[in-house]
C-alpha cells in the first residue's frame, strides 16, 4: 500500500461503487423518458425539472409523502413512548424470565414482514382500521418497539443505578426523576432509537402497501403502482426516488455521531 | 431521636445479606460500620435508607416504624463510594436540587447553596458540570448535596475509598466537623480499621452480614467481643493460635505450652484461641514475663519507617509490624515475643474470655 497510485485507485473505486447507484438515480430524474429509453447517456442531454414538477403538483404523488410522513411520525412517537418504560424496566429490575423475554422481543424480527401481512390485513379490516395512518403506524410497531427497547436498554444500562437511587433519596418522585434527570442523560439514545424507528418505518413497503388503499397510501406503494397503460414513467419514478431519500438523509445527519453506538444497540 | 434496627434481616434468593441486625444509632456521634468488602455495610445502609426492604424485622426512627416507608418519605441523605451527582446539572443545581424538591423559596435555596458550597470549598466551581471536576471535587459536591438537605439521617458509604491519599486525609478530617451539627444521625461505612479509629464515635463491626459488636470505637478496638470482631477490627490481621488449657498452662498446637496469668487460671479447662495484634509482636523481651514463640520467617516488607514480618507459626500465618527497617533472611527461624498484657483469649465459641490478664 505504499504506492500512492494504488491508494488513489482503491479510494476511487470505493467512491465509484458508493456513488454510482445514487448518481444514476439522480441523473435519470433530470432526463426525459425518451432519453432514458433511448440508450446510454452519462449526463442528462435535455436537462428537465418536469419530473419534479409532476410530483409536487399532482396530489396522487405528493400525498404519498404526506401519508408516509404522518404514519412514520406516529409510529416513532408510539414506539419511543412505549419502549422507554419497557427499556427502563429491563435495565433496572430483575424478574422471572426477564432475559428470555428481552431476547424474544427480537423474535418478531426473525420473520419477514410478509408473514404478518395477511393476518394484519384481516385484523385491521375487521376492526375498521384499514386504509388509516394509525393502522400502518401500529403495524410497524411490530418491529420498531422491540428494536427501540433494545437500543434504549443499552443506553440506560450505561447510566449508574446509583443516580436513580440518589434521586429518590433526594426526594424525587419516579416521574419527575425520569423526565428531568434520566431522560436528558440518555437523550442521544432516544435520538438514535427514534432515527431507527423512522428509518425502518419509512423504507418498509409490504405492510404499508397491504394496509392502505387510497387515503393513507404510502409513497413506496405509490411508486410501485405507477406502471400505467402508457408504460413505465421512468423519469417521474426516479424523481420520486430522489425525494424519498431526502428525509432519511436529513434525520441521519442529526444523529450521525451516535449512529455507531446505535447499531451496537447502545453496547459500546 | 434515634435510628433503631430491630432484628432486621435481608435475604435475597436464599442468600443472606443481613442477618438479624440490632442497632441503635444516636445523633451527635459518628456511627461507623466497619467490615471487609461484602460484609454487608452497603446492604445495611440501603436498609437504613429505605432503598431495600428488610425480609424481617423493623426499622424505627424516633420510635416511629418506618419499615415500609418509601425512600422519598424517609428524610435521608446518602453519599456513595462512586462519585454520584446529576451529570446534566451544574454543581449549583446539584446542590440546590434537594431543597427545590422540598419547595423552598428561591432566596432561601440560594443562601443555603452558597454557604454549603463555601464550607466545602466549591464556590469557584458552582457553574461547572460535575464531570468536569476532579474526583475529590465531585465527592465534595455529593457531600454538599447530602449536607444541604439537613436530613435526619446521613449515610456515607465509603465516601473516601476512591480518592487518592492526600484528598482522603483532607476530607476525612473535615467530614466529622462538617456533620457535627446536632440532630443528625450520621453513619459512615469503611473497610479500614484505621479510618474507624480516626473517626472515633461508635463502631459496629460487621462480618458476612452479621453485626459482631457495637459500641464506642475505642472500646470495640480494645476489647473485641469475639474473634470475628477482632479480625474485622485489625489491619494487618490479628495473629491467632489455638491451644488446650490444662490448669495453669495452655498447650498450643505446636506442642509448646505457655503459662497463663494467675487471674486466668480459674477458667474452665478446654480449647481456647489466643490472639494478639501485629504491632504487639516484638523481637526482644524487655522482661521475663513475655511469651516466646518460635516462628519461621516467610517474608518481609519494608514500608519506609516500618517493617512487616510475615511468619509461619504452626501452620498459621502471623504478621508482625515493627518500627524501623529490619532485614532478616527469609526461611530463618526466629524467636518473637509478646507481652501477655496484650493477649486476647477467646473460648471455643469465639467469645472473648480475657483481655490481657483481666477476665472479660
Amino acid at each position: 500500500m505504499t504506492n500512492p497510485h494504488i491508494r488513489v485507485l482503491v479510494m476511487s473505486l470505493y467512491l465509484l461503487f458508493l456513488m454510482v447507484p445514487i448518481y444514476w438515480l439522480l441523473a435519470m430524474s433530470f432526463k426525459t423518458n425518451t432519453e432514458i429509453v433511448a440508450g446510454f447517456t452519462l449526463f442528462p442531454r435535455d436537462f428537465t425539472l418536469q419530473n419534479y414538477v409532476t410530483i409536487l403538483t399532482d396530489p396522487s404523488w405528493y400525498m404519498g409523502y404526506v401519508n408516509s410522513l404522518i404514519y412514520v411520525v406516529m409510529n416513532t412517537v408510539i414506539s419511543i413512548t412505549v419502549a422507554l418504560p419497557a427499556a427502563y424496566a429491563f435495565s433496572r429490575y430483575r424478574f422471572m424470565g426477564d432475559k428470555h423475554l428481552f431476547f424474544w422481543l427480537l423474535s418478531n424480527r426473525m420473520a419477514p414482514p410478509a408473514v404478518f401481512a395477511l393476518p394484519f390485513f384481516q385484523l385491521y379490516s375487521s376492526v375498521g382500521l384499514f386504509d388509516t395512518h394509525i393502522a400502518v403506524a401500529l403495524a410497524h410497531c411490530l418491529f420498531n418497539v422491540p428494536l427501540a427497547v433494545w437500543i434504549l436498554e443499552g443506553f440506560m444500562r450505561g447510566v449508574p443505578r446509583e443516580i436513580d437511587e440518589t434521586a429518590y433519596v433526594d426526594g424525587y418522585s419516579f416521574g419527575r426523576f425520569f423526565i428531568t434527570i434520566f431522560a436528558p442523560l440518555i437523550a442521544s439514545g432516544i435520538g438514535v432509537a427514534a432515527f431507527f424507528c423512522f428509518m425502518f418505518s419509512w423504507v418498509e413497503l409490504l405492510l404499508s402497501r397491504t394496509l392502505t388503499a387510497v387515503d393513507a397510501k404510502s409513497i413506496a406503494a405509490t411508486m410501485t403502482r405507477t406502471v400505467s397503460a402508457s408504460g413505465m414513467d421512468w423519469g417521474v419514478l426516479t424523481a420520486a426516488g430522489v425525494l424519498t431519500i431526502i428525509p432519511g438523509a436529513i434525520v441521519i445527519y442529526f444523529v450521525r455521531n451516535y449512529i455507531a453506538k446505535g447499531f451496537a444497540l447502545g453496547r459500546v | 431521636m434515634a435510628l433503631e434496627l430491630q432484628g432486621v434481616s435481608r435475604t435475597v434468593n436464599g442468600q443472606v445479606h443481613i442477618r438479624s441486625a440490632n442497632l441503635r444509632l444516636e445523633p451527635g456521634v459518628i456511627n461507623v460500620l466497619l467490615g471487609p468488602t461484602a460484609a454487608g455495610k452497603t446492604s445495611l445502609m440501603r436498609l437504613m435508607a429505605g432503598l431495600d426492604r428488610p425480609s424481617a424485622g423493623r426499622i424505627l426512627v424516633s420510635g416511629t416504624d418506618v419499615t415500609g416507608a418509601a425512600v422519598q418519605e424517609r428524610d435521608v441523605a446518602m453519599v456513595y463510594q462512586e462519585f454520584i451527582n446529576y451529570p446534566g446539572k451544574s454543581v449549583y443545581e446539584n446542590i440546590a436540587s434537594p431543597l427545590r424538591l422540598k419547595g423552598k423559596a428561591g432566596q432561601e435555596v440560594d443562601a443555603a447553596v452558597r454557604s454549603t458550597a463555601e464550607l466545602l470549598k466549591l464556590t469557584p466551581l458552582l457553574q461547572r458540570k460535575p464531570l468536569e471536576l476532579s474526583g475529590g471535587q465531585q465527592q465534595r459536591c455529593a457531600l454538599a448535596r447530602a449536607l444541604v438537605k439537613q436530613a435526619r439521617l446521613v449515610l456515607l458509604d465509603e465516601p473516601l475509598a476512591n480518592l487518592d491519599y492526600k484528598l482522603r486525609e483532607e476530607l476525612r478530617a473535615e467530614i466529622p466537623n462538617i456533620f457535627a451539627q446536632s440532630q443528625t444521625i450520621f453513619v459512615y461505612a469503611t473497610s479500614e480499621p484505621e479510618e474507624a479509629l480516626l473517626l472515633g464515635g461508635n463502631t459496629a463491626t460487621l462480618h458476612e452480614g452479621e453485626v459482631c459488636q457495637f459500641g464506642p470505637t475505642a472500646s470495640v478496638y480494645r476489647r473485641p467481643a469475639t474473634i470475628r470482631s477482632a479480625e474485622v477490627f485489625s489491619d494487618p490481621p490479628i495473629n491467632l493460635a489455638v491451644g488446650d488449657k490444662m490448669g495453669p498452662a495452655l498447650k498450643l498446637e505446636d506442642g509448646h505450652s505457655i503459662e497463663l496469668a494467675p487471674e486466668l487460671v480459674g477458667l474452665s479447662d478446654g480449647r481456647y484461641t489466643l490472639g494478639f495484634r501485629a504491632h504487639d509482636l516484638s523481637l526482644q523481651a524487655p522482661d521475663s514475663g513475655y511469651l516466646r514463640f518460635d516462628c519461621q520467617l516467610t517474608g518481609t516488607e519494608v514500608t519506609g519507617s516500618e517493617t512487616f514480618l510475615y511468619l509461619a507459626q504452626a501452620d498459621r500465618s502471623w504478621v508482625g509490624r515493627l518500627p524501623g527497617v529490619l532485614s532478616r533472611p527469609v526461611g530463618e527461624t526466629i524467636a518473637v515475643w509478646v507481652n501477655p498484657q496484650h493477649l486476647y483469649l477467646f473460648d471455643a465459641t469465639g467469645r472473648l474470655v480475657a483481655c490481657g490478664s483481666e477476665p472479660a
